[in-house]
């Protein structure tokens, strides 16, 4: 180790156990996107399918500088942000694959993966609705007296629907402790975001119109992401309102199940993977004096988890014929008349 | 007991609501300072302040959005949507958000908030802001629909609203807002799902909501008066939860079955009612089932046109004879 690293260490305001956590995270992540992807070839995943390959260190950063009670929104590409908020990868994977132990039973799908224990408030799949509604939860906090800060997340392709206004307009005048996260990689669904956006940056660039700092974020570093939330974080409960911030990344994967991704210019995957978020973060762990053997550990040790949640969703039923008119009412059931 | 206007009633059902429960809040477009466009919530913003009452900008999306928000993390909120014609500028989260959140999440969330609106024609506002759209919201599953036609079920509907632990779009037909009628002291509670027997008769059975109560109970008094024809008049109060068993029990009584609507005709409540009767009460029926509706075009503006297309008294009066001679 040399000097400078010694001096990195020492000056530290991440430290080591909190970038543990964050590899393990962006590991997890990986691990379980790479497995679901595999499940689909082997038709075991059913429906659709958005993969965060590529984009975990946004997930991870943000989830590892939120406190318990903090809540989150997320969308259809939503597997990331419920991981990390500590769901059980087989329950996460049972709903991707329709099965009983899934998290909602299979009654929801992967694109409304759902922990309310853990603060997952929800996959929104309607682009852009979700942002109004993380409106409504801080504002809850606020009104309550509550400390908890909402988080939203959702794509570049977000930032041109009308709810995005509505909401960051909303969110200002009412000073929300809430915090809006554009997870910008630089595609809509299969067109590039630039191509449709009337701007450069289409979050960071909207900002000034609602009275926000226009905050730009390497979004494949794990720690800069962490570093801008709590940020974020620390505003929003001290009474400063809302913040966006737009996070650049690249999906390695296509938009969803059926995309190849065959748009994407000759080269533009391959230069992205030499800024692969893990790839990235398993340096800056090694820059921080985080032994090789450990490191190899933990992703040894997700690797087997990954596997054992696999297993067990592949041994879980499909959900009975019983919970097919539950929970339409309060009450439980599905009656409209008497 | 007082007399109260439908508009007045509308303030005091939230403020009976507000002030049993903390959790209760109520946000829309003007509706603080200035008491709503249509003075229905006059008084509340300097009774409850501005952290409960709350106004917003012309966002009927983040209006709804975050009441939504608000309702599945513990508040009850209240949002007004001003006209509910604006209903279709938010329609994700009446057809998509709120009724769903419960049953994808296995009942992880839910969204127990009230939805209130300004609906129907007689205002002269034309096409856009005059519609009568509670069979919009009728055909969602994991919705209660609501719609009162008088100040007493103004307060007690819309207090079983806001107790309700499900999304509940309440409908306020804007040309009732200036009727009067005695409301009772004290805390007035009432039951969704119960429709109201306003005038028993034995000929026939008329259906109606809303405005269209007083029109089908004045075109009652006519048949009985100059016909001899004897209705039943019932306010379905509640398209959702649907009270069936009244308007069964009344077909059966009387053999004959009429709605009087005020949507245009394609898929107007009274077509599942109409359903409903068919299937399950067809032996008992003596003759057609006959709904008067509007017809299937937008509505004018002009006030002789408007008053042509919405059924009235005398069309009903009409309708019924032609069908019962």
């Amino acid at each position: 180790m040399n000097t400078s690293s010694i001096d990195a260490i020492a000056n530290d305001d991440i430290g080591a156990d909190k970038r543990r956590e964050l590899f393990r995270l962006q590991v997890e992540i990986r691990l379980f996107e790479k497995r679901a992807y595999d499940l689909f070839l082997q038709n075991l995943v059913k429906g659709t399918s958005h993969l965060s390959l590529g984009q975990e260190a946004i997930a991870a950063g943000f989830a590892g500088a939120m406190q318990k009670g903090d809540l989150s929104f997320c969308t259809y590409r939503g597997h990331a942000h419920t991981l990390a908020r500590g769901t059980s990868m087989e329950k996460v994977l049972g709903e991707l694959m329709q099965r009983d132990n899934g998290l909602m039973r299979g009654k929801g799908g992967s694109m409304h993966l759902t922990s309310a224990e853990h603060g997952v408030m929800g996959s929104y799949a309607i682009i852009g609705a979700h942002l109004p509604i993380a409106c409504g939860s801080a504002w809850r906090a606020q009104y309550l007296g509550q400390d908890d800060v909402t988080t939203c997340f959702f794509g570049d392709g977000t930032t041109n629907i009308g709810t995005f206004h509505e909401a960051l307009n909303f969110a200002k005048v009412w000073m929300l402790p809430i915090v809006f996260v554009c997870e910008n990689n630089l595609y809509m669904e299969y067109t590039p975001i630039g191509e449709v956006t009337a701007v450069r940056h289409p979050a960071a660039d909207r900002a000034s119109a609602y009275g926000l700092e226009s905050i730009i974020v390497d979004g494949n570093d794990a720690d800069a992401v962490f570093r801008t939330a709590q940020a974020a974080f620390a505003k929003a409960r001290a009474g400063g309102g809302p913040s966006l911030i737009e996070c650049k990344t690249y999906r390695h994967s296509g938009h969803s199940r059926a995309d190849p991704g065959a748009y994407r210019p000759k080269g533009e995957l391959e230069e992205w993977l030499k800024h692969d978020p893990i790839k990235l973060y398993r340096q800056r762990l090694a820059d921080f004096g985080i032994a090789e053997a450990e490191i190899a550990t933990i992703e040894q040790r997700v690797e087997a988890q990954v596997n054992e949640a696999t297993e067990a969703c592949k041994a879980s039923l499909p959900p009975p014929e019983d919970i097919l008119c539950t929970d339409v009412y309060a009450d439980g059931g599905w009656a409209w008349r008497n | 007991m007082a007399e109260l206007s439908y508009r007045d009633a509308v303030a005091r059902g939230i403020a009976q609501e507000m002030e049993r429960d903390e959790r209760v809040v109520f946000l829309g477009e003007d509706v603080g300072k200035p008491g709503g466009v249509f003075k229905a919530t006059v008084g509340l913003y300097d009774r409850f302040g501005p952290k409960r009452v709350r106004d917003t900008p012309i966002s009927e999306q983040a209006i709804l959005g975050a009441a939504m928000g608000a309702a599945m993390t513990g508040l009850r909120p209240i949002a007004e949507i001003m006209f509910s014609d604006f209903l279709a500028v938010c329609f994700d989260f009446i057809a998509n958000e709120f009724p769903k959140v419960r049953y994808m999440t296995n009942g992880q969330l839910g969204c127990p908030l009230v939805v209130r609106t300004g609906n129907g024609a007689g205002s002269r506002f034309g096409a856009q802001h005059s519609q009568s759209v509670e069979n919009w919201s009728m055909m969602i599953p994991g919705l209660k629909v609501v719609a009162p036609s008088s100040p007493v079920d103004v307060v007690g509907l819309l207090a079983a609203s806001v107790r309700d632990q499900n999304p509940v779009i309440f409908y306020e037909h804007k040309s009732l807002y200036a009727v009067k009628g005695e409301v009772p002291d004290g805390e007035i509670f009432d039951t969704l799902g119960t429709a109201k027997i306003l005038r028993p008769g034995r000929h026939a059975t008329i259906l109606a909501l809303a405005l269209m109560v007083p029109r089908a109970l004045e075109a009652a008094e006519v048949l009985a008066r100059d016909h001899g024809i004897d209705c039943e008049v019932i306010d379905v109060r509640s398209l959702v939860p649907l009270d069936t068993q009244t308007i069964l029990e009344s077909v059966a009584k009387t053999g004959r079955l009429f709605t009087v609507e005020e949507n245009p005709r394609l898929l107007g409540w009274g077509a599942e009612i109409a359903s409903i009767a068919a299937d399950e009460a067809f032996y008992d029926l003596d003759g057609p089932i006959v709904r008067i509706t509007t017809p299937h075009i937008p509505l004018p503006a002009a006030d002789n046109l408007e008053d042509m297309v919405l059924p009235t008294p005398k069309r009903i009066v009409e309708k019924i004879i032609r069908s019962m001679n």
